[in-house]
């Protein structure tokens, strides 16, 4: 069964704006995924510059032995990157989706702070709904 | 997976939910009026009208980018074409056109012959110096702002001061990609 085990949003600094865990091992406190987001900003960063061909925007997908992280960066700057098990699919397309109920949820929110973390329920609730539609998806195949 | 190519402005304005235009108009109206109340200055609530619309527009970016699924632009001519054939489109419902291009390719104008915003609306004596739809102006510069361009918006024509369309003038003041702090001995 593919699985989404984590999902991380970095605002265009690098600092960690969102969080959510969904796999019941490797769970992660704050001070952890702070520095896993920040770690991964850099490394972003790096491999634009370390790239051979020009033009490059930077890792969208690194495959480990456990486990698949996909990348999306917007033109704006902020990241959104899931961690899912190794060969699950649509993942790209899961990331725009979840990109739209941002801009949707919570860059429509007036109260949220520009590159603050991330506090609206809103968000929260859809966030699940497509996460839950995409597994039910995935398993009807 | 395939990658989706971009969207026109069309396909996009008739996806998205829309509201009644006589409300947008009558809201935007109110805003002005209220500012004017409030700030008694029209240079004063020129510049509200452009900071208000320029907090739109750093939000109104990703939206944007999300829906219309632009790739980046390689020059800014490219940029004033997608905003005045998309982003107007979508968000507003209008197609605006490009003109007056200078000869390094960094300024242009961006021409509306039709503005919802001002649907119904004249400007008094007393308000004479007034750029009634300045928030467009704003939005314009926070949206370009928040992908690496920075950019001086101003009205060139206006119709409520007797122009015949409403023109903008956008110019690219310069380009700021994100600067990684590698070296620390600067």
């Amino acid at each position: 069964m593919a699985a989404i085990y984590s999902l991380y949003i970095i605002n265009k600094s690098g600092g960690l704006i969102f969080y959510k865990d969904y796999g019941s091992s490797g769970r992660m406190d704050t001070n952890d995924s702070l520095r896993v987001a920040s770690l991964w900003h850099s490394m972003h960063a790096i491999s634009q510059q370390l790239s051979p061909v020009s033009g490059c925007l930077g890792i969208e997908l690194l495959e480990a032995d456990t486990f698949d992280l996909h990348c999306f960066q917007s033109l704006t700057g902020t990241k959104f990157f899931v961690v899912s098990e190794p060969g699950t699919q649509h993942m790209d397309g899961l990331l725009k989706v979840i990109y739209e109920l941002y801009t949707d949820y919570v860059l429509k929110n007036p109260f949220y702070e520009m590159e603050m973390p991330i506090r609206c329920e809103l968000f929260d609730i859809n966030l699940t709904q497509a996460i839950q539609k995409d597994r039910v998806v995935l398993l009807g195949r | 997976m395939a990658p989706v190519g971009p969207r026109t402005g069309d396909a996009i304005f008739s996806n998205v939910e829309r509201v009644n235009a006589e409300l947008f108009t009558l809201t935007y109206g109110a805003i002005v009026r209220q500012l004017l109340t409030d700030l008694e200055e029209v240079e004063e609530v020129n510049k509200q009208l452009d900071q208000m619309g320029y907090n739109i527009g750093i939000r109104l970016i990703d939206e944007f980018l999300a829906k219309s699924n632009v790739s980046r632009c390689i020059d800014f001519k490219e940029t004033a074409e997608t905003i005045a054939k998309v982003g107007f489109k979508m968000f507003l419902g209008v197609t605006a056109s490009v003109t007056n291009w200078d000869a390094d390719g960094t300024c242009c104008s961006i021409v509306l012959e039709d503005n919802p915003l001002v649907d119904f609306v004249e400007l008094p004596d007393t308000c004479q110096g007034l750029y009634y739809c300045n928030i467009l102006s704003g939005v314009i510069r926070g949206a370009l702002e928040m992908v690496s361009m920075k950019t001086e918006v101003t009205w060139v024509r206006d119709m409520l001061r007797g122009d015949d369309a409403f023109e903008l003038q956008v110019k690219l003041l310069k380009q700021v990609p994100e600067e990684y702090p590698y070296k620390d001995d600067e």
